[in-house]
């Protein structure tokens, strides 16, 4: 049917997602054709606490959070390593060890050089 | 026969999902229809028997640097800001021609459909691609491997280097609170009672 | 033909695990609010048939016919988008949970216990509870609300944030057993409860609940929704369906994490002892299943919510480290006693 055993497995996972996307938006539609609808401009204003909303809500925000999502994508890289590794730790033995210390070694570098430098707070 | 359809699919659906990305003039539409063509890439793994790096794939360019970009987004509200064309977009369109002819020209020059590596579809099927990359990255390539955890480090130096700047002038609202007048407030109402 | 039965029992397999699924979401809902209110001394629903047992029902059918209204000056394709963003990726994730051990046949047909069971499992499963957070910040944004789009923020912070001790949790229970698939790693640990990955790696097993109620949204870290605060953060905009999105997503999220806590460390279908083996391995599945979501909601009505910033240095300063040298540990304890 297909290449090969390994992409047969995920056949059925595609054919979920396809399902579940089915069902999220076809639930929407049905919901949408089948519900009450009535328009009023009061209604249609965004909730802030009872007064009339002040200014656009889409303000900058703090880099704190931009800081944060950065630091992530790094360390999620370095996680990704560790996958790989995890499986064959039983082959390759103390070489793999040594290995995998020296590189959370350097994780750890980075990661007391992103708090020193106040990278991980919050304020 | 399904494989080629399926491929022409993904193919077909990354590459309509980048065009969109470069054309759409709303950032957050372009930043979703990367998403779509990071899945779809993912899927062209699946094809290739790669399930680790399809994994990977979505793990860290969807999960991880698609969301920094949204984040980036949503910090500069995008939608006032009105797409252009960069003053070096010749530049740009120039060096976008040389990648893409080398990529071609690779794609021709190598052997790929005539010679075999070690790691033929056999071999991966028979002790999972995971391990095989494992096997793989932790004895031959272990000298790129140390040195790729190096270039990360060197990237974390640079990136509080340069949101370092950024957190320095807080601008307008929800910018630095200054923690100590907070608490020297807190103490005056417990004071008071 | 062949080809047709193939996928027909493909279909087959999904349709009994959404329907399974949402079931379960529906009830899980209820069982929170009977056991919230047993908690506080209260009779919590009771009006919907006996006890209130129909009430999941009525409040599915309310939101079904209810209006759902899309805000003055929101985006109007990613505000409908976000709620099928966050719903899709914690619906999928059960493609790879093994619920039980045998096959049943109809004919030569067979059904196995899991929808299909890929080398990566775990990695799937991490993969696509990642994408979730575009859902809540793109939902946030949407809503051109100001608590909306903080809850949004905050929410996808927390998530990212919560995501690298998880991943660094669950290297542990990948380390004993040498596979990333779902059925391998429920295999390794038969032979009585000594052998689940609970016993051997404790300190992941804690890591990796706190980090899964923080990726949940759960009390005392659903920050993002914070009805005191930022009214219900970034679905505050939302009703009717779209709303009931997100909700169904939350408590599919809950179930996911909990199958991915039992599969990892508590022997998914495992018996505690070989004695027990004559119950039907699906009986311990649930049984471990229904646990730890009876947990969940116990610690819902005990503990009280962190600040944002305590959240944050909780993740960054504690879990983090702390995920990094169990890592560590574990890999030279194992390497020693081989």
């Amino acid at each position: 049917m297909i290449g090969s055993a390994t992409s047969i497995n995920y056949i059925p996972i595609f054919i979920f997602i396809v399902i579940s996307l089915v069902f999220g938006i076809g639930t929407l539609v049905i919901s949408y054709f089948v519900q009450v609808r009535i328009d009023d401009p009061e209604k249609l204003s965004t909730y802030e606490c009872g007064s009339e909303p002040i200014s656009d809500a889409r303000n900058p925000f703090p880099a704190r959070y931009y800081i944060i999502a950065m630091l992530f994508v790094i360390f999620d890289v370095e996680v990704a390593f560790l996958y790989p590794w995890a499986v064959v730790f039983d082959k390759i033995g103390l070489f793999g060890l040594i290995e995998m210390i020296v590189f959370i070694a350097l994780f750890l570098v980075a990661y007391v050089y992103a708090w020193k430098k106040g990278g991980l707070e919050w304020d | 026969m399904t494989a080629q359809l399926l491929f022409f699919y993904f193919g077909g659906m990354a590459v309509a999902g980048a065009v969109v990305a470069v054309f759409t003039p709303n950032l957050v539409y372009s930043a979703l229809s990367l998403l779509m063509t990071f899945i779809h890439i993912a899927g062209i793994y699946i094809l290739l028997n790669a399930e680790f790096i399809a994994a990977v794939q979505i793990i860290v360019y969807a999960g991880a640097i698609l969301v920094t970009y949204v984040f980036v987004l949503m910090l500069f509200n995008p939608e006032q800001e009105k797409r252009y064309f960069h003053k070096q977009y010749k530049i740009g369109a120039f060096l976008g021609a040389v990648v893409l002819f080398l990529m071609v020209f690779a794609g021709f020059k190598t052997e790929i459909l005539s010679k075999g590596g070690p790691f033929t579809v056999e071999y991966v099927e028979e002790i999972g691609h995971t391990r095989a990359i494992g096997n793989a990255l932790f004895t031959d390539f272990i000298f790129p491997f140390e040195i790729a955890s190096f270039i990360l480090l060197v990237a974390m130096f640079g990136a509080i280097i340069l949101a370092g700047r950024g957190i320095k002038k807080p601008k307008g609202p929800g910018g630095r609170v200054d923690l100590s007048s907070r608490r020297k407030a807190k103490e005056a109402i417990v004071g008071e009672r | 033909m062949d080809l047709i039965i193939q996928i027909v029992v493909i279909v087959v397999h999904i349709a009994v695990v959404l329907g399974v699924v949402l079931t379960h979401v529906a009830y899980l809902t209820y069982a929170e609010r009977k056991i919230l209110s047993d908690m506080q001394d209260r009779l919590g629903p009771m009006e919907v048939g006996p006890h209130g047992l129909l009430q999941p029902l009525a409040d599915g059918l309310k939101l079904f016919f209810k209006e759902d209204i899309i805000p003055a000056g929101a985006n109007k394709i990613i505000f409908s988008a976000a709620p099928i963003l966050v719903l899709v990726p914690a619906l999928i994730g059960f493609a790879v949970v093994p619920f039980g051990r045998d096959s049943f046949f109809i004919g030569s047909i067979e059904f196995t216990p899991y929808i299909t069971d890929i080398n990566i499992g775990l990695l799937y499963v991490l993969a696509f509870s990642s994408i979730g957070a575009y859902g809540i910040l793109l939902g946030g944004w949407a809503s051109n609300s100001k608590y909306a789009l903080l809850g949004g923020l905050r929410s996808a912070a927390q998530v990212i944030s919560y995501e690298l001790p998880l991943g660094l949790a669950l290297v542990g229970p990948v380390l004993l057993s040498g596979s990333l698939s779902m059925k391998t790693m429920t295999e390794a640990q038969g032979g009585g409860f000594w052998h689940w990955y609970v016993i051997t790696q404790p300190v992941a097993f804690v890591i990796y609940m706190i980090c899964a109620i923080a990726e949940t949204n759960r009390l005392p870290f659903d920050m993002p929704e914070a009805e005191s605060e930022l009214v219900a953060g970034f679905f505050t905009e939302y009703s009717g369906m779209r709303f009931s999105f997100f909700f169904l997503a939350e408590y599919a999220n809950m179930i996911l994490v909990s199958c991915v806590a039992v599969v990892a460390f508590l022997g998914g279908w495992q018996a505690p002892l070989a004695a027990l083996d004559f119950i039907p391995p699906i009986f311990w599945f649930l049984a471990k299943v229904y646990f730890l979501l009876f947990f969940y909601i116990w610690l819902r009505a005990t503990v009280p919510r962190l600040r944002f910033d305590q959240l944050m240095a909780f993740g960054w300063k504690i879990m983090l480290p702390l995920a990094l040298v169990n890592v560590l540990l574990t890999s030279i304890v194992k390497y020693f006693l081989n």
